[in-house]
């Protein structure tokens, strides 16, 4: 897939990264203010998606990248099955537990694993919209071919 | 605010009857973008913040990924031609407006006002929650703490429909 022009490949320099970082802000602060795991994955789906576009990449590359996408999926899945049912190993024992102390309320570090589990969310949502995007991009060039 | 909404929720059910009816494709996904961003719109209005921003992250990316699609396949209508089940098919959508419309109106009697009323189950969750969660956002504690099965099936759609895209769209496996 061939990238863009000279003046998107700057632009996307510029703002392509802050775009990341205000992915991850929603999502570290998802229990303190407006957003978490599924608005903040799909901010930083969309930089990456902005990086893919406008630079484009080799075939290779992209089935390499889409490969990796898939596992780091998969494992952000996992790891919320396994943070719910680590909850129940400890006090009351349902499904869902929020065994942690919850601290508090305001912190950034406070109610137990809430945060835990908007990081790991927002990770799977990035990636699934991020393999989607991919694998239409490797279906056309295949389909070129 | 009532007015606003009614107004928004106007220009919504023009941008889909656009949709639909447009000869070029490119214009039809753009008029779909009109009622997604007008619903960001409803949700501001109405206090939902959580819900504006990912309906608007969400309405953009899928905006960028149908124009991609529309661009790379045959944009203008094939064939079009009227015939007696268009008709048929007229009819029969208006006798259903007329038979929801009067249901409407008599259910609409003895319902509460928008927002008015609330559930005993939600008011549970509002009366201090941040307390019994230890979360600021209401939203957020509600979602992974006391709705937390419905989460994680949320996580498993996704997961899921990833895995329909992947083996459609693939070449190799059919030949």
């Amino acid at each position: 897939m061939k990238g863009m022009t000279l003046i998107v490949k700057k632009t996307t320099q510029l703002i392509g990264g802050m775009i990341f970082m205000y992915g991850i802000y929603v999502i570290v602060h998802g229990h303190l203010t407006p957003g978490g795991g599924f608005a903040g994955g799909v901010i930083i789906a969309g930089s990456m998606i902005l990086v893919t576009l406008a630079y484009g990449g080799d075939f290779m590359k992209l089935i390499r990248e889409e490969a990796g996408t898939t596992i780091v999926e998969s494992l952000a899945t996992l790891m919320v099955v396994f943070i719910a049912t680590s909850g129940f190993f400890f006090g009351t024992r349902i499904f869902f537990n929020n065994f942690l102390p919850k601290g508090i309320v305001g912190h950034l570090i406070s109610a137990g694993v809430l945060p835990l589990y908007n990081i790991f969310v927002g990770t799977e949502v990035a990636a699934s919209i991020f393999i989607i995007f991919l694998s239409l991009i490797i279906y056309k060039e295949e389909s070129s071919q | 605010m009532e007015l606003a909404i009614s107004i928004i929720t106007g220009l919504m059910i023009l941008g889909a009857l656009y949709a639909i009816h447009a000869k070029d494709l490119l214009s039809s996904v753009i008029a779909c973008g009109i009622v997604g961003y007008s619903l960001v719109i409803c949700f501001l209005l109405l206090g939902a913040p959580d819900l504006a921003i990912v309906q608007i992250v969400v309405d953009t990316i899928t905006l960028i990924i149908m124009v991609a699609v529309v661009l790379d396949s045959s944009r203008e209508e094939l064939y079009s031609k009227q015939d007696l089940q268009g008709y048929i098919s007229a009819f029969t959508g208006l006798v259903l407006v007329l038979v929801l419309l009067y249901f409407f109106t008599v259910s609409i009697q003895s319902l509460d006002l928008l927002g008015k009323g609330s559930l005993r189950m939600a008011e549970y969750y509002i009366e201090g929650a941040s307390q019994k969660t230890g979360s600021a956002n209401l939203v957020t504690g509600v979602v992974f703490d006391f709705r937390g099965y419905d989460t994680l099936g949320e996580a498993v759609v996704l997961v899921t429909a990833v895995l329909g895209v992947l083996t459609i769209l693939r070449i190799k496996g059919k030949k």
